[in-house]
């Protein structure tokens, strides 16, 4: 099973061997970006037709079963949907409005796709298979490069010189600025235990074998988990995903901050998004779920590649599945939980792994109940404080009906 | 706390998913190209001209009085009336279109010609699927087209239909009666004029034996 584990590997080598020796580090490069930008969009299409079916399934609804292929009347169940919008995009009209900052609004989409591919190249996707492996900084040149479409969204928002836009733009700012403090605070916990920023060891560091069957991943500890829970959230943030998709509200901003897009450059967007996603989802596993590795030893005959594959289809599927559930958060309530929940959970979270560090020599239990309480106790607090904001709104004016209790008037809501 | 709602949600959307795969109560979309949903009886679309028989054009209970013309709100009904005459459904002499054009691009379905139509001649239809590529000819009808026979008319409305039959029955045996009654006057009259004459003298009907009289007068 080795060789079907390397096999990718072993694929790249011979192709470079057959190259001269001049050449050789040249080809091995193109060979990774081909690669990277081969399966990526691969998956990218075929997620947007698994998101819209799935999205369909969870609303009662039967999803595209239509496209197929064409002049027959094979329907391919509405995978050949992907294929149609492609050719859609290709071919619609790319409008630039009249007003707009030609060079911004040109350059904006590229802003958000070239680093989203970037941000995919430092993943280790299996086994030996990290296309550029920075020895010391791979989680943070990831972090580097992903705070790049903040830039593109702005870029974006602000060349197009329309209302929903900069709207969409500001919303964009603010919550991946909120929200990158505990998408980084969390990981950093993973680094704090590890030693390490370089995310080939943090997975190989979650390979150890614990109790003789399954993997120590960084999910399977008290800070691991609250921390895993903690990123996915942010990173659903980062990656504009429901509930945090207020930059591109469709019910209230068009399409936020790329409203003026249209033809490929709408396509592009929504590639850089989706790559985005698969991006954060890819950290997410290498930093918590044990990377390319196996949840129990027994499965270790299966390909690393597969294993991250997987886990990475798995991720695609609960964003789906979240998108389907969760109503979009108002503005207030997204920074309330970034800054009054997220991040004090963060900093306690850090506290946890500290003390978790220095009682490596304790008995098991003890250090499990010690840090379980050190967490669940502050969250069940803040959450309390937390959902008292929650609470349905109520309008004194709008309750027209004298049966209609007298509501007082709502505390004053903390400004963002 | 947090997360709580979020997982009761996260699990509703998980039956609905799974649902919609072993239940087949809960995907009620109608797929509609293949699938169709029996119209109601109250659908109307656009009119139709109803004939008896079999022959369409001779059939046309349409009188081409041009009542549904004048009615019709956005004016999207063309009529030009025949030179001759023909025998309508109650036996009387009556004219019929010859031209009823319809533009169903400027109809706004409000039934108001069926409303004001005085033979039972204009009804709504139900067929919708009426897209066409052209859309200033595709879209206006003329007579041919519009004609659709009785039995069309109960296939699509049966107890609309039914009224319609009573009452063009009802005016069959009103101008029945009101026929068989002028026969009788007219037969009555005879009689009267016939039990007159005797006792009355020539001069009572003067008009019938000036001809007569005349006759000798023209040249032979």
């Amino acid at each position: 099973m080795a060789s079907l584990d390397q096999i990718f590997v072993t694929l790249k080598e011979q192709l470079v061997q057959l190259f001269p020796a001049v050449l050789q580090p040249y080809v091995g490069v193109l060979l990774s970006i081909v690669a990277i930008m081969a399966v990526f969009p691969g998956i990218f299409a075929l997620t947007t037709v698994v998101e819209r079916k799935l999205l369909a399934r969870f609303q009662n609804r039967p999803g595209p079963n239509r496209v197929g292929i064409p002049l027959t009347k094979i329907r391919l169940a509405g995978f050949g949907q992907f294929a149609a919008d492609g050719i859609k995009s290709l071919t619609k009209e790319d409008i630039i409005p009249r007003n707009a900052d030609r060079k911004v609004h040109f350059i904006a989409p590229f802003v958000l796709v070239v680093p989203a591919f970037l941000a995919l190249s430092v993943l280790p996707i299996g086994r030996n298979m990290t296309a550029l492996d920075f020895p010391e900084t791979g989680l943070l040149f990831f972090f580097a490069i992903g705070a790049a479409t903040e830039l593109s969204v702005f870029m974006a928002g602000w060349s197009s010189r329309n209302k929903y836009s900069l709207l969409g733009a500001m919303r964009g700012i603010a919550q991946m600025l909120s929200y990158e403090i505990p998408l980084i605070l969390s990981s950093l916990t993973v680094v704090m235990m590890v030693g390490s920023l370089s995310l080939v060891t943090i997975v190989e560091r979650q390979t150890s074998v614990q109790w003789g069957f399954f993997h120590s991943w960084h999910v399977f500890t008290p800070w691991g988990f609250a921390g895993f829970l903690l990123f996915l959230t942010a990173a659903c943030a980062e990656a504009n995903r429901t509930p945090f998709d207020l930059p591109e509200a469709e019910s209230e901003l068009v399409a936020g901050y790329f409203t003026e897009y249209s033809g490929f450059k709408f396509a592009l967007f929504f590639l850089g998004e989706y790559l985005g996603m698969f991006a954060i989802s890819g950290v997410a596993i290498s930093l918590f779920l044990g990377g390319w590795s196996a949840p129990f030893t027994f499965l270790d005959w299966v390909p690393s590649w597969l294993w991250f594959f997987g886990k990475l289809f798995a991720f695609i599927l609960f964003f789906i599945w979240l998108r389907g559930t969760l109503p979009r958060l108002r503005v207030d309530q997204l920074m309330n939980l970034a800054w009054k929940f997220m991040l004090p959970m963060c900093l306690l979270n850090l506290l946890v792994v500290g003390v978790w560090h220095f009682t490596a020599e304790w008995n098991e239990l003890l250090r499990w109940s010690l840090a379980t309480v050190l967490l669940a106790g502050p969250y069940w607090l803040f959450s309390r404080s937390f959902e008292a904001r929650f609470k349905p709104r109520t309008y004194r004016y709008a309750a027209d009906s004298p049966a209609a209790p007298v509501v007082a008037p709502v505390a004053p809501q903390v400004p963002i | 706390m947090i997360g709580i709602g979020i997982v009761k949600g996260l699990v509703q959307t998980a039956k609905n998913l799974i649902g919609t795969y072993t239940d087949k109560e809960r995907l009620v979309t109608i797929e509609y190209p293949e699938e169709r949903q029996p119209l109601t009886e109250a659908t109307r679309q656009f009119p139709f001209l109803v004939y008896d028989g079999d022959d369409p054009m001779k059939g046309l209970r349409c009188t081409a009085c041009q009542i549904c013309e004048k009615e019709c709100p956005p004016k999207c009904i063309y009529i030009v009336k025949s030179k001759d005459k023909r025998v309508d459904y109650k036996g009387q002499n009556q004219f019929y279109p010859a031209i009823y054009d319809i533009d169903y691009s400027v109809c706004m379905s409000c039934q108001i010609c069926v409303e004001v139509c005085p033979f039972e001649s204009i009804k709504m239809d139900t067929a919708f699927e009426l897209s066409t590529a052209d859309r200033f000819g595709g879209l206006l009808v003329n007579k041919h087209q519009l004609a659709k026979s009785n039995t069309h008319y109960h296939q699509i409305h049966p107890t609309e239909a039914a009224a319609s039959d009573e009452a063009m029955n009802l005016e069959r045996a009103k101008a029945a009666a009101k026929a068989k009654a002028d026969v009788e006057a007219k037969a009555k009259a005879a009689a009267a004029k016939a039990a007159a004459t005797p006792t009355a003298s020539p001069e009572a009907s003067p008009e019938l034996p000036k001809p007569a009289a005349a006759l000798p007068k023209m040249p032979m």
